[in-house]
């Protein structure tokens, strides 16, 4: 890598992906690789942050969202997209809007290989629920694709999934 | 003890809950029985049918709840599947909306798949204790038709988070079936309040 490369900051380049768009609700699971974002949507006033006891909740709540005239994101990591796949129903049978933005564990340098299970299958299972892929394994490219995943969820009612890949967000320390 | 099989005629609750529901109040049952009931009380635009989702009903009303604060939700569903998404009354207590009831049709059992016993007519669930450890400070429980009537009152000026638990009888009225097709129920249902 290049050390003179100037850092892109894609935690606050989603943050402001997801404003521009004037997502109103997000929903979360807490997790590390979102945890940036997590903060900056909790810290605004305009933005309802709505902490879920398991994804599939998320599925819902931005179909009650779209509902009542407003959008909605659900971030997660790649464990939960597997908790969401019957909820997906709802989506795909309504044509809800759903923008969904991933975190993946289990493809690379993962030290827990309980992540790998679930991980080496999201891309698989989130097509067959009919979700457009929008993968970003370099910084640099996060911004683009969560602009045109924001534009096939809400300008077509359908559902995307922005997934940042393992690479992306660093290996995670599990020393103490 | 088992379930509550004395319990009040769900048709007949409904129609009271919704009688003169005026326009502010948007109804999300759950699959099955519910949805079944909220058709027989009469259909409006302002209603979202499930016919699926099972355990996502009362999460549907927490987000249209925040997206609609100057209008009442309510969430009738039943015991099977408030059962299946419990941890959403954890997620709704934490937020608090002061539009939203959640309110649980518990006749003990899964009706629409052959009254197979469910965990609260085991006895060994308690929906009302769930709902209040998960923070909803209002917590009815309705046996009988004075109950209800609260309830119902409590609804049209619904002023803060509120479950509650209706006692209804286990039998399984004639099925009456609303549009399924998902896309025109969204359609409608957003047509419906100026979206």
């Amino acid at each position: 890598m290049n050390a003179a490369a100037p850092t892109v900051d894609w935690p606050e380049q989603l943050y402001r992906t997801l404003k521009r768009a004037g997502v109103r609700q997000v929903g979360y699971v807490p997790d590390a690789g979102h945890a940036r974002l997590i903060e900056r949507c909790r810290a605004d006033p305009d933005i309802r942050d709505v902490a879920l006891t398991t994804e599939e909740e998320g599925v819902a709540l931005a179909a009650g969202a779209w509902l009542g005239g407003e959008r909605a994101v659900l971030l997660m990591q790649s464990s939960g997209v597997g908790n969401c796949i019957n909820m997906l129903s709802l989506a795909r049978s309504c044509r809800f809007p759903l923008l969904m933005m991933i975190t993946m564990r289990g493809e690379w340098e993962e030290f827990n290989p309980w992540q790998q299970p679930m991980g080496s299958i999201v891309d698989p299972v989130l097509k067959l629920c009919e979700a457009q892929i929008y993968r970003a394994a370099k910084a640099d490219e996060v911004e683009g694709l969560a602009e045109r995943a924001v534009q096939h969820v809400f300008g077509d009612e359908r559902i995307a999934a922005l997934i940042l890949s393992q690479e992306l967000i660093g290996k995670k320390v599990w020393v103490k | 003890m088992s379930g509550p099989v004395s319990g009040l005629e769900r048709r007949a609750a409904m129609a009271t809950l919704l009688a003169d529901r005026g326009e502010d109040l948007l109804v999300v049952p759950g699959l099955g029985s519910t949805c079944w009931d909220l058709a027989a009380a009469g259909d409006n635009d302002r209603n979202f049918y499930l016919w699926g989702a099972m355990g996502g009903a009362a999460m549907i009303g927490l987000g249209l709840a925040l997206a609609q604060p100057r209008r009442r939700v309510a969430v009738v569903t039943g015991d099977g599947e408030m059962l299946m998404g419990l941890g959403a009354l954890a997620t709704i207590g934490v937020q608090q909306p002061a539009n939203l009831a959640v309110i649980v049709f518990d006749n003990g059992v899964y009706g629409e798949t052959g009254m197979q016993p469910s965990h609260t007519g085991a006895g060994a669930v308690d929906l009302l204790a769930v709902a209040r450890g998960c923070g909803f400070a209002a917590s009815l429980d309705v046996r009988d038709e004075v109950a209800l009537a609260d309830l119902a009152a409590r609804l049209k000026n619904l002023s803060g988070l509120l479950f509650a638990r209706v006692a209804i009888a286990a039998v399984e009225p004639p099925r009456v079936l609303p549009e399924r097709d998902g896309e025109v129920l969204k359609r409608r249902f957003r047509a419906a309040i100026g979206l």
